[in-house]
């Protein structure tokens, strides 16, 4: 016996591939036959995706992110893999709706094939459920309030919502618990079932067979290989699609790590969702169970019931018409969100701060410290660049301003009224400080009750009256006072100008400038305005915003500036981020080709 | 392929043993599904931590003209396995009130959950997802509004004249009863 005859003995393989092979398929084959092989296809592909993915994921609140984070930033060809699994998801709705559509309008639901049209709709459903719980999986803050939102529209079911929540949540509040269940569901439970209802779905096809469109323009034939052709080439097709956005748009978007304290105004769902999300806007308090659980529930119920309405004289049109409908008004609110989103400058601020966070905390976890093991979420806490302005805005520029914003580019209720901090203690801003034309604007004195000060008027009677000498020894001295910051950004000009400012520190306690009438700088001076001595370095500036009416700094003649640090209004933690950030103390990462 | 010989058909005395093989084959089954089933419904039984009064702020880091200003919560999280004191749980808008006390909001919409925006310009609190808008006090102000019920306010204590105590909670999402979760 040859070794073939031996196997097909054994196996039975040969029946098995000509009943797969050779199905027949009236009319020959045709290009509007593909759909369903391309969402098997797809299927197949996110199978084969998902697997590698699950090999590098790890499902928990402190890991989640950072495994992500890993695979797309880290790993050989990962932001590759990942943007397959991304793109073929969303082509996969796509393909749904196209193959849909082709069997409602070909009438390949009608009886006796109800069970097929059902089995694919349920299908349909499984599909949008992967894509909802593969949405959370990378845990940053896009798929976390996502999720909130969608799971409390969940609780709104009635009866049951609240534990259906809580059992979905995995617990009162959201976590690695809510990980782990959302993974076993995404790559366990849903595709298992995926598998199971793709068996009987193409069972109930080959039970029942193809239905052709009329008229036919060619004799019967068979699968293999006309069909076959069409349908690969099809895939081939899909492929090119998900490839070309892949390399677009170089793989899918990762935020910034999930933050439960840290609002994101930017949440949106995935674009396939947004129709419901706007649905959604239209329902005022109390009638939300109508947008977002009946009127979809009824869709669905009559979507399921089209074999039975088929079944009329005009139900085959009316079905048509329907998903027409359907899909128009799905496709007007989509739109309607869009240009809402798009019309409302604060929602491309809200897009543009998110991805600042989400770019600047992949900068954090490359930093040689790398992602401690409380997670990435900690990086972005502890960065003077991300934290710095969410603390100005909020503590600081109720009075102050920062480059004339509020540290975030917004504008506060109320005008300045104290100076604007950006490059404090910088040669520059000490030049505009010292300058007669500007010391009294509201840039530095000009809202505070210093405006007519001793310091105001020592640089607009005094400075104003400087010779060529008196001026060239007034930029030493800047220099020197600014040296006394050691700024980040002036490390190189002050080793540069090292002689000069040796120079500028005798002139800030000599006779000409004579700083030392009213400051203390290296011990000498009189203590009426604050000291001189390490002037905006970290300790000094740690030190005045903690305590301005220190003797040290304003004293008694302190001007409404809060006592920051003795008071307790803001912790020593936060203090710290603010001064680092106003003094440009953050982490660079270092230029792309010396990594 | 060989033809399989068709089996005899089942003779009426053993119904016994169909009744014995249905029985066993549900036992089998019943005891790994049950226990499988009892992990699985284990969250229902959570409840959430907290819920006692917490430091939030300094009363000299709320505004004096009445002006709502955000503040984190800083709690213990439980997350399963993890506690993690004073990490972030939540936040609230802090409000002085004429009579010297403290309104609390809750910043959670009690829409679906998105945190609501304090608009200056507007002096309204605006929620990004759904555009629910309330007043300073909670309310909700257009009627169009998709939230059920106004923000959620929360017990507000000053203790020593100077430290903002809240009683931090959430509240369910989507109806219109004040319900803690």
């Amino acid at each position: 016996m040859k070794p073939l005859d031996w196997l097909d003995q054994r196996t039975g393989y040969r029946k098995l591939a000509h009943e797969v092979l050779f199905e027949n398929v009236p009319g020959g084959a045709r290009w509007r036959y593909v759909w369903g092989s391309t969402l098997v296809f797809c299927f197949v592909l996110q199978v084969i995706t998902g697997i590698a993915l699950w090999f590098a994921y790890s499902p928990s609140s402190q890991t989640a992110w950072e495994s992500v984070y890993y695979i797309q930033h880290e790993m050989w060809g990962g932001w590759f893999l990942r943007g397959l699994h991304h793109y073929t998801a969303q082509a996969m709705t796509v393909l749904l709706a196209v193959h849909l559509m082709q069997v409602v309008i070909d009438g390949a639901y009608k009886a006796p094939r109800e069970f097929n049209f059902w089995s694919g709709i349920f299908l349909l459903c499984l599909t949008l459920g992967l894509s909802l719980t593969g949405y959370l999986l990378p845990w940053d803050q896009k798929g976390y309030w996502a999720t909130r939102v969608a799971t409390n529209i969940l609780a709104i079911t009635p009866f049951v919502g609240p534990e259906l929540q809580q059992l979905v949540v995995g617990g009162a509040d959201y976590g690695h618990h809510t990980l782990t269940r959302f993974f076993a569901l995404h790559a366990g439970v849903i595709p298992g079932a995926i598998i199971l209802f793709i068996v009987a779905h193409i069972y109930f096809f080959r039970r029942h067979g193809l239905t052709p469109k009329e008229p036919r323009r060619r004799p019967d034939a068979a699968f293999w290989p006309d069909q076959v052709l069409r349908d690969a080439v099809a895939c081939l097709a899909v492929l090119a699609v998900v490839v070309f956005l892949v390399v677009r748009n170089r793989g899918a978007e990762l935020g910034a790590p999930a933050d439960p304290s840290e609002p994101f105004p930017a949440a949106r769902p995935e674009w396939y969702f947004l129709f419901l999300f706007e649905f959604l806007k239209y329902f005022p308090g109390g009638t939300e169970v109508w947008g977002a659980i009946v009127i979809p529930g009824l869709l669905m119920a009559l979507l399921a019931a089209m074999p039975f309405i088929g079944n009329w004289r005009l139900g085959h049109r009316f079905n048509v018409a329907f998903l027409w409908i359907v899909l128009a008004g799905s496709g007007w609110l989509t739109w309607l969100a869009l240009a809402e989103d798009r019309a409302n400058p604060d929602h491309a601020i809200a897009v543009a701060a998110a991805q600042r966070e989400a770019q600047r905390v992949v900068e954090l976890a490359r930093s040689p410290a790398g992602i401690p093991a409380t997670g990435a979420v900690t990086l972005l806490r502890q960065d003077p660049l991300t934290q710095g302005p969410k603390l100005f805005a909020r503590h600081c520029a109720s009075c102050h301003r920062f480059d004339g914003h509020d540290g975030l580019g917004g504008q506060p209720k109320d005008a300045a009224s104290a100076a604007d901090l950006k490059g404090f203690a910088s040669r520059e801003w000490l030049a505009g400080l010292l300058d007669p034309a500007r010391v009294a604007t509201p840039h530095y004195f000009g809202g505070t009750k210093f405006k007519n000060g001793k310091m105001v008027k020592y640089v607009r009677e005094d400075v104003a009256e400087y010779g060529p000498e008196d001026r060239k020894l007034l930029e030493f001295t800047i220099a020197a006072l600014s040296a006394e910051a050691g700024l980040k950004a002036q490390r190189d000009i002050d080793r540069r100008d090292e002689a000069l400012i040796v120079q500028g520190r005798e002139a800030l306690v000599g006779p000409r400038m004579n700083c030392a009438d009213c400051h203390v700088f290296r011990g000498t001076g009189d203590a009426v305005g604050p000291e001189l001595t390490g002037y905006g370095s970290r300790e000094w500036l740690v030190a005045f915003i903690g305590n301005a009416a220190h003797p040290r700094f304003y004293g008694e003649r302190n001007d409404r500036m809060p006592l920051f640090g003795e008071d307790k209004v803001i912790t020593p933690g936060e203090l710290g981020l603010i001064v680092d950030w106003l003094r440009g103390e953050w982490f660079v990462p270092p230029p792309a080709a010396t990594r | 392929m060989e033809p399989h010989p068709p089996p005899p058909a089942p003779a009426r005395r053993n119904f016994l043993a169909q009744a014995a093989a249905a029985v066993i084959g549900a036992i089998t089954l019943v005891i790994p599904a049950a226990s499988g089933l009892l992990v699985l419904l284990d969250p229902l039984r959570r409840k959430p931590a907290g819920g006692g009064a917490v430091f939030v702020a300094n009363l000299a880091a709320v505004p004096a003209g009445g002006e709502p200003r955000k503040f984190p919560v800083l709690a213990t999280r439980v997350d399963a396995w993890n506690r993690t004191p004073d990490v972030p749980v939540g936040a609230v808008y802090l409000q002085r009130l004429p009579d010297g006390g403290v309104r609390a909001l809750n910043v959670a919409c009690p829409h679906a959950g998105c945190f609501v925006d304090y608009k200056a310009a507007r002096d309204n609190f605006h929620c990004p997802c759904h555009n629910s808008s309330f007043a300073l006090d909670g309310r909700v102000l257009d009627p169009k509004s998709p939230s059920p019920r106004p923000l959620d306010s929360l017990e507000t204590e000053v203790r020593g004249g100077t430290e903002v105590w809240v009683r931090f909670r959430n509240f369910r999402a989507g109806v219109h009863e004040k319900i803690p979760v």
